[in-house]
């Protein structure tokens, strides 16, 4: 057993050393394949001098702050009202009558589209960043939300019912803590869009962050910044959903994805 | 406990809406005294479930009314406990925690109510298993618990729907005996819904037949000798006539039906409120 499972790490560990030496040798070559070209893209060892210097100058940490902040405010104020929101329409047919047709008109705007509207619509860019940021985790979390409502076994609901359960305790008893394997899916969706739409919206109005570093490394012809940019950003995207995941497993010891309930 | 008696007056229940609405139930007239142990037996889908859900408050009757001691009775009560064919446990709440729910809705204090939780634990022999998790217990641990969870309310009255049906032949036999033992130190009375003649003549007092949908009652058969006399092979002369009379009323040449619910119609497909 352990010499396959040795087995299998050096083969994942050699594919990933096998696409950096590709990645350095097409570079080297400035290869040009005809629809598309390795021209300007710098080798690894570039990269790695300039993540280096990013770490040494400290501008570093206030990049990453201004998107850890942005990312925070927006996401957690998608989670707060789309969980909210979420139970409310999952639970209530007067909620999902008033609720539900703006939010169905919205739903299918990517939060990008959003960037011109935002920022003519709120006084800094700081705000517009942190709403780009929330609609873009908002659906995913109420609809996730909303699907694990509607699927609480209704017999869990009458038989809380039976021994006493009133409208709140029925709501924090059952309804939430059965939606809750939906929702942390959900949340961990709406992880990743958010740092998508957030990078995108960084790269149109920012002053700090990781989205503005990337696209400011391209006009300013940093090259190997714009990758050592990409990297962060998918470090932080799967930090962020790691976290998630780990809180969702830890506020729901009884769940075992696949098994019976 | 002493004053318990339920009591169903014409009762009709109807199911389903529109050009699919029919009669699960219709002109059911019966009396239940207390502390007695009734079996319902009908065969598949006649609407014994849905009886039971109506006594539970989970349906409401169309026409009549059912009683439980001179009050009409109107919506889910803990008065009321009802057992499930398949457990209700709550998957998120360890099995100590979910025999203390009833209490914890009653708003009594943690130590109070994991304590009398504790003794009903015990009663059902799952002391040991308090701090598991619903899905780590067997199927017929699973009925214990849930059965403790209802218990701990000390309802009036205890409503089980085919509560051993779907466990195999021996824990069916060894559960069958647990309830029997519970309900010798309780005395509550017991509404059991079952398919199983067997099972009716051995745990009832009597048993009320239904007939196929739409059910009515067509047979209230008080079950002769003590239960220690009943032996599971019902060999005595007794008993196997009142077998033979039961098979014939059941008439098992009848088309089956789809079995209901105690919550009504089975869970169909409902379309989400939001499409993806």
């Amino acid at each position: 057993m352990a010499s396959v499972r040795t087995y299998r790490w050096a083969l994942r560990g050699l594919s990933l050393l096998l696409c950096l030496g590709l990645w350095q040798l097409l570079a080297q070559q400035h290869a040009d394949l005809g629809l598309v070209t390795f021209r300007n893209v710098p080798p690894p060892g570039e990269v790695l001098q300039a993540l280096l210097a990013l770490f040494g100058s400290g501008a570093w940490a206030r990049h990453l702050v201004a998107s850890l902040e942005r990312v925070a405010a927006g996401y957690l104020l998608a989670a707060l009202v789309g969980i909210t929101l979420g139970v409310a329409i999952g639970r209530s047919r007067w909620a999902a009558d008033t609720l539900l047709p703006p939010l169905e008109v919205l739903r299918p705007i990517p939060a990008v589209a959003w960037i011109p509207l935002a920022i003519l619509m709120f006084p800094s860019s700081e705000l517009s960043m942190v709403f780009i940021t929330f609609t873009g985790a908002l659906f995913p979390i109420l609809l996730n939300t909303v699907h694990g409502v509607e699927a609480v076994d209704p017999r869990l609901v009458a038989s809380a019912k039976g021994l006493g359960a009133g409208r709140w305790a029925l709501l924090r008893e059952v309804v939430v803590p059965g939606a809750m394997p939906s929702v942390v899916t959900g949340l961990a969706i709406g992880m990743g869009t958010s740092w998508f739409c957030l990078v995108t919206a960084e790269m149109i109005s920012g002053q700090w962050g990781i989205g503005y570093f990337t696209w400011e490394a391209y006009t300013l012809q940093n090259y190997p910044d714009i990758i050592v940019g990409m990297l962060l950003i998918g470090v932080l995207g799967l930090a962020s959903s790691w976290l998630v995941k780990r809180l969702g497993a830890w506020a729901m010891p009884w769940y075992r994805p696949g098994g019976r309930p | 406990m002493s004053h318990s008696h339920l009591r169903s007056e014409q009762v009709s229940i109807r199911l389903g809406e529109g050009e699919q609405a029919f009669d699960a139930v219709l002109g059911l007239d019966f009396s239940i005294e207390p502390g007695q142990f009734v079996c319902i037996l009908g065969p598949s889908g006649c609407g014994k479930s849905t009886l039971l859900g109506a006594l539970a408050g989970h349906l409401a009757p169309s026409q009549g009314v059912l009683y439980l001691d001179g009050e009409p009775i109107v919506g889910p009560s803990p008065q009321r406990g009802m057992v499930f064919q398949h457990h209700t446990l709550l998957p998120w709440r360890r099995v100590l925690d979910n025999v203390a729910f009833g209490l914890k809705m009653q708003g009594l204090g943690r130590a109070e109510r994991q304590a009398q939780a504790r003794e009903m634990l015990d009663w059902v022999g799952l002391a040991e298993f308090a701090r598991h998790w619903p899905r780590q217990l067997s199927g017929g641990m699973q009925q214990r618990a849930e059965i403790a969870r209802v218990l701990v309310n000390r309802p009036r009255v205890l409503l089980m729907d085919e509560p051993f049906g779907a466990l195999d032949a021996l824990t069916r036999a060894r559960m069958q005996q647990l309830l029997l033992g519970i309900w010798a130190r309780v005395r509550t009375t017991v509404v059991f819904v079952t398919h199983d003649i067997d099972e009716a003549l051995l745990l009832g007092d009597r048993v009320l037949v239904m007939s196929t949908r739409p059910g009515r009652l067509i047979a209230d058969l008080p079950v002769p000798l003590m239960r220690s006399e009943r032996q599971p092979g019902l060999e005595h002369p007794a008993l196997a006539a009142l077998k033979r009379q039961c098979l014939a009323l059941l008439h098992p040449e009848h088309r089956p039906l789809p079995r209901l619910t105690p919550l009504g119609l089975p869970p169909d497909f409902t379309p989400s409120k939001i499409a993806l």
